[in-house]
């Protein structure tokens, strides 16, 4: 009974970090229509800022928040002098960009930190275990990160149900064209959409870097993981996605307690369920 | 354009390339031999992902799938089970079961269009991958395996040729570098190869004229795939190892590269490109240790101001050309 209570609360954890990646991807391209493989790149970016920002401030929250500023940013800077120019191509020429770019940042990650494995305190203040039944005990960094996670998905809902900018978004993804006639700058839309985009995923990368290693590989594992989720989910929905990464957390999840042999499929063997009953996936924007 | 030769000049250009293919081997740089041997396998795969992506108007992010796998079924009969290292059987094998799951893949994917293709042929080849990866039963592991040596190719008592042999091995798939050329000229000359065609253009047109379009594209994915497998196949030969990075999306990407380089739809692009890119790559290597940093800027420049490939600077060129002069 322990052990599926803590599989469950890694699921939803998992999930949740998910989510924040996914929601990015998933408004990158329903809003914009781009395909951006470099997505992943910008998580394992956040969690090798983590690492170096965190050795020079010496704390996890200054470096949390001056990293999602310093990705904003970054997002803003790249679409302006990237992005922008793939709205019109197509898809083919959209994967091949950012594919050459997760090569560019691949190697510069490479050479300006190294390709060594490395890892971030826990904060000391959350360095300790939450008993959990009688035997079993929970990190509490674990506990605090899904909290977190949970309170910025709460605030991306706000953000884009609630308000104007939120309500363009959403315009922005179910009819462009209109948007643009009805006078709103889309040119800066997308521009804050990328650049939120960027840094839900370089926080996420962030966040996740103490309970994790920092490795080379990590961009793209979650790229992957978070292709699977857009399309459970459908391109563009961000409801979709949250429910998608919950269900792929707990499928990879679980799978892993299950059937280890099989644990690297079992995400794929939901997706593809989902894609014969749902083509579109869950939710179609 | 989709003919194998379509004027006296290219077809002098072509017989140069064959002869010049057909005697490098006799240099006896070993090194080098087995390099070209690379490209060219490459160069099939590279073809073989072309008749998806150019003919059919059909982005796959996934046909490295099918590559690892071709290798994997030598992998699996001649050395994990020992069951025949025979090539005149384990070839047709490794093709029939790449045609056989790209058939049944291809069921699933088709269904989907657009940037859902792009991502579910991803997702597909990385359920292979960790098929090959994890499974056990399936020389699952991270290290892929090491093969007992090349394919035997014994008919009866006879022994027409041995692929131990560097240059026999050269041979042996320029041999079917040239067969799938010229199976391709003949392919997108036929009706089939001009409905492919067809649906790239307009899909919903091919429809309602009443071609059963689905179907088609099918029959297009089930025969890409087993091109691909033959491609793994004669790489895993080649090395005398497999290993899951074959079915990696570096892999199939490295597939999309060759052919934005070499144009797509163009029955040399893939060729062209294969070569292009792997002498780029050999190239680079020996330079920087960052020789993807400069692949990276490499390919959004390309894409940013090339974006037809290095076929289109020759047609540019030639433009330029004309207006000068004509």
């Amino acid at each position: 009974m322990d052990l599926i209570l803590i599989q469950t609360l890694n699921a939803v954890q998992y999930g949740l970090l998910l989510f924040l990646v996914a929601s990015g991807l998933t408004l990158i391209f329903g809003v914009m229509g781009v395909i951006n493989l470099a997505h992943g790149s910008f998580y394992m970016m956040g969690a090798y800022l983590a690492f170096t920002l965190t050795s020079m401030t010496g704390n996890l929250l200054v470096t949390i928040v001056l990293g999602t500023l310093l990705s904003a940013l970054l997002g803003a800077v790249l679409e302006w002098a990237l992005f922008s120019h793939l709205y019109q191509r197509n898809h083919l020429q959209q994967v091949l960009l950012t594919y050459g770019l997760i090569l560019i940042f691949e190697e510069l990650r490479s050479l300006l930190v190294g390709d060594e494995v490395y890892s971030v305190k826990v904060p000391s203040w959350l360095d300790f275990s939450v008993p959990l039944g009688s035997v079993m005990t929970y990190p509490a960094y674990r506990l605090f990160m899904s909290g977190i996670c949970l309170a910025v998905a709460v605030g991306l809902y706000f953000l884009i149900q609630r308000t104007v900018i939120g309500a363009r978004i959403r315009a922005g993804a179910s009819n462009r064209a209109m948007v643009q006639i009805l006078g709103i700058n889309i040119d800066w839309l997308f521009r804050l959409v990328f650049s939120l985009g960027v840094a839900l995923a370089a926080f996420a990368g962030m966040i996740n870097a103490p309970s994790a290693t920092v490795s080379p590989g990590m961009g793209t594992q979650v790229l992957i993981v978070s292709f699977v989720v857009v399309i459970v989910g459908g391109i563009g929905s961000v409801w979709g996605a949250l429910l998608a990464s919950l269900l792929v957390a707990f499928a990879d999840t679980f799978g892993k307690v299950f059937l280890p042999d099989y644990a690297g499929i079992a995400i794929y063997v939901v997706m593809a369920a989902i894609l014969l009953w749902r083509p579109e996936g869950l939710f179609k924007s | 354009m989709s003919t194998l030769i379509t004027s006296p000049s290219r077809a002098v250009i072509i017989a140069v390339f064959f002869v010049l293919l057909a005697g490098f081997p006799q240099l006896n740089q070993d090194f080098y031999t087995e390099l070209v041997t690379r490209v060219m396998i490459m160069s099939i795969f590279a073809i073989s992902l072309d008749l998806l992506l150019g003919y059919t108007g059909l982005i796959s992010f996934g046909h490295a799938g099918w590559f690892g796998m071709g290798a994997y079924v030598f992998a699996l009969l001649g050395t994990k089970y020992q069951l025949t290292s025979n090539l005149w059987l384990t070839l047709p094998a490794a093709m029939l079961v790449t045609a056989f799951f790209s058939f049944l893949v291809g069921l699933f994917v088709l269904r989907t269009r657009g940037m859902f293709f792009i991502m579910v042929t991803l997702a597909f080849a990385q359920i292979f991958y960790f098929l090959f990866h994890d499974v056990k039963a399936l020389g699952g592991s991270s290290d892929g395996m090491n093969l007992r040596g090349k394919p035997t190719t014994a008919i009866g008592n006879w022994v027409p040729f041995e692929l131990t042999d560097t240059n026999t091995l050269y041979y042996f798939v320029m041999v079917l570098m040239a067969a799938l050329l010229l199976f391709m000229a003949l392919l997108l000359r036929s009706p089939f190869g001009r409905a492919l065609q067809g649906i790239r253009e307009n899909e919903h047109r091919m429809e309602a004229i009443g071609f059963p379009v689905f179907r088609y594209k099918l029959a297009a994915f089930t025969i890409s795939g087993a091109f691909a497998g033959l491609a793994g196949y004669l790489f895993a030969i080649l090395n005398s190892s497999v290993n899951p990075e074959m079915l990696s999306w570096h892999q199939s990407a490295d597939g999309l590269l060759m052919l934005i380089l070499g144009g797509m739809g163009q029955l040399w692009g893939g060729v062209i490109g294969a070569f292009t890119f792997m002498l780029l790559q050999e190239v680079l290597s020996t330079f920087t240790k960052q020789w993807h940093l400069w692949l990276g800027i490499a390919i959004v420049l390309i894409v940013l101001f090339l974006p037809g490939g290095m076929i289109s600077i020759f047609e540019r060129i030639k433009g330029i050309w004309k207006r000068r002069f004509a």
